[in-house]
């Protein structure tokens, strides 16, 4: 089921302060000012590395984040979001983006296999390979019992790791949250063209405890800490990326803007004012990082 | 004195490991049948792994990242196919990208004559990415001293075990001979045969210095290496795996390269390891070392002697 609304608690929003809520748009705003500028740096020629942008998909990191603070991280290729939600330091990433020795990985890396490790973020990614990065989550979950945080995509779950990690999880009672970015497209090939069954359901088969819902920043972060209770458990988030699945580019508009939608409530919830001082102020902070 | 094998070695490092370092040690049915020819002791930090040749490994490299020290059991080495992709992809280049070092002890196990994918040695595919140093450990003494390596670094390890060497308790020294007419370089479970080779053509007049080869990466062609090679002239370096872009070409070309001298290859025949006796592409033994030696050595020309230093 492909729909904004798909999942969304009624009213999740009213249960947040008006300070949780500031805090997780800032999150979002953070994430989409700094890949706004990421596209003007490629457009520019200022660098010419692939760029993997988290742009349309801000809000499930961000939420992520809010319900989850300081878990450990195994991010795969879109992973912007995730470092800037989770408290890495934007130079670093930018830096890295550039291919610069003070990046996060001292530029070696670039955007799709960013990591990053300090006191207050341990974020591991994936070298190229869709959903590399989960059964070495689940190692780490299990090496170290740390809380853990595996991402990957509805084109991911179909790899034949997948299923295992998942099980080998649940066997060991790992405190791993499984996330399943779904934006119903592998590069641009749809699920339906690629398989009969649903992701969702193969976990719950293997009894897991599975949410299954559209982005919305608030809903999210109820699912989550529903989930986080019960871990391991799978949380599919559907989502849409607004660029290409590589680049820059864009084909037109994506299914829905998270990001007007999330506007739009906050304005409803009567904190439009605010609303504007926080993206004046994460663009003014991006603006600068990128023209330092 | 009680004999200790190259088993016994294996365990009891292993026992030390995850009793008092920490360690895990994870693999497909290694706390069953045998375990594991009697080389996975009975101890805290056993992970039976699922029948998952891909995740599994990921989750041996997961633990690896986190500072576990994983000693992940192949049983035979065939299996690397389906793991080596976290190993080979992630393990081995993490160090490099990020500066995070993934340092897992894969205990890999070559065999012979148990059919198609159960009697691979495959080392010389690790030998070929970057990233994992690569052994091949046949006595007690030699296992000690490569875990103590591990141990001491913070590189995943490639360690290329033979069931023919599990019950061995004996160190392989060098056999250096005046006048040599030949150094051969044997890998893993040929250099039991090449021993053995080096006796029959000793009773034909043959010299043969043996020079044992621990280390396929990296590989160093030092003294220890080059000198009987310098003075024999030509050199012949046999691995238990595949000929074609295999770990035998791969360091003859080095030792030749060093030393501008002739250095041949001799290891699998291009076939399918059948089952069947005659089908069986078996590692090369004393015999069929001992042909290819009067091969080179009738041949008649040393390097030193002649102007090339071309492989031969």
């Amino acid at each position: 089921m492909r729909r904004a609304d798909y999942g969304v608690r009624p009213d999740a929003s009213g249960s947040f302060s008006k300070a949780e809520t500031l805090a997780l748009y800032e999150s979002i705003c953070r994430s989409h000012f700094f890949d706004s500028q990421v596209i003007d740096a490629v457009k520019s020629g200022l660098t010419n590395y692939q760029v993997y942008l988290s742009l349309g998909q801000e809000a499930g990191p961000a939420a992520l984040a809010a319900a989850l603070p300081g878990a450990q991280l195994f991010t795969q290729h879109r992973c912007h979001g995730y470092f800037i939600a989770f408290g890495g330091p934007p130079e670093k990433l930018r830096d890295e983006l550039l291919g610069r020795p003070s990046g996060s990985s001292g530029g070696r890396a670039g955007s799709n296999c960013l990591q990053h490790h300090d006191e207050r973020l341990a974020m591991f990614g994936h070298h190229g390979l869709i959903g590399e990065n989960v059964p070495l989550a689940v190692g780490a979950a299990f090496g170290n019992q740390k809380k853990t945080i595996a991402v990957f995509g509805d084109g991911s779950a179909e790899e034949d790791y997948i299923y295992p990690s998942l099980g080998f999880a649940l066997t060991h009672r790992l405190p791993i949250l499984f996330v399943c970015e779904d934006n119903d497209l592998s590069i641009l090939t749809p699920t339906s063209t690629r398989r009969s069954w649903e992701f969702t359901q193969m976990a719950k088969g293997l009894g897991l405890p599975v949410r299954d819902l559209a982005d919305d920043p608030w809903s999210v972060v109820q699912a989550v800490r529903e989930l986080k209770g019960e871990l391991p458990a799978v949380l599919n988030i559907r989502t849409c990326r607004r660029q290409w699945h590589v680049g820059v580019g864009c084909d037109g508009p994506p299914e829905w803007d998270r990001l007007a939608l999330v506007q739009a409530e906050l304005d409803r919830l009567g904190l439009g004012a605010e609303r504007q001082e926080i993206e004046r102020q994460a663009q003014q902070e991006m603006e600068r990082l990128w023209n330092e | 004195m009680e004999r200790v094998t190259v088993a016994d070695t294996i365990r009891e490092l292993s026992r030390e490991h995850l009793e008092q370092n920490g360690g895990l040690l994870l693999g497909q049915s290694i706390s069953a049948v045998g375990w594991v020819n009697n080389t996975v002791p009975d101890c805290q930090g056993i992970v039976e792994l699922p029948m998952t040749d891909v995740a599994g490994a990921g989750f041996a490299v997961g633990a690896a990242l986190v500072g576990r020290r994983p000693i992940f059991v192949i049983r035979f080495q065939d299996f690397l196919l389906l793991n080596g992709s976290p190993l080979i992809n992630y393990a081995a280049k993490s160090k490099e990208l990020h500066g995070r070092p993934a340092p897992v002890f894969v205990r890999a196990i070559g065999a012979d004559g148990i059919g198609p994918v159960h009697s691979g040695v495959v080392h010389s595919m690790f030998m070929h990415f970057p990233g994992f140093k690569v052994c091949s450990p046949m006595t007690p003494g030699e296992y000690r001293s490569i875990w103590q390596e591990y141990l001491t670094g913070d590189d995943p390890m490639l360690v290329s075990e033979h069931r023919a060497s599990f019950q061995n308790c004996n160190e392989l020294p060098d056999l250096l001979i005046p006048d040599a007419d030949i150094t051969l370089y044997p890998v893993s479970a040929t250099r039991f045969e090449a021993v053995k080779a080096a006796e029959l053509l000793a009773a034909e007049g043959i010299r043969c210095n043996v020079v044992h080869i621990l280390w396929l990466k990296p590989f160093r062609v030092d003294q220890r290496v080059a000198h009987p090679l310098l003075c024999s002239g030509r050199g012949l370096v046999i691995d238990p795996g595949y000929s074609i872009a295999g770990a035998a070409q791969a360091l003859a070309y080095e030792l030749s390269q060093e030393t501008g001298l002739p250095v041949a290859a001799l290891g699998l025949e291009d076939a399918t390891k059948c089952l069947c006796q005659p089908l069986q592409n078996r590692l090369p033994d004393a015999a069929r070392i001992a042909e290819r030696v009067r091969q080179i050595v009738k041949k008649g020309a040393r390097g030193a002697q002649s102007t090339g230093g071309g492989h031969v």
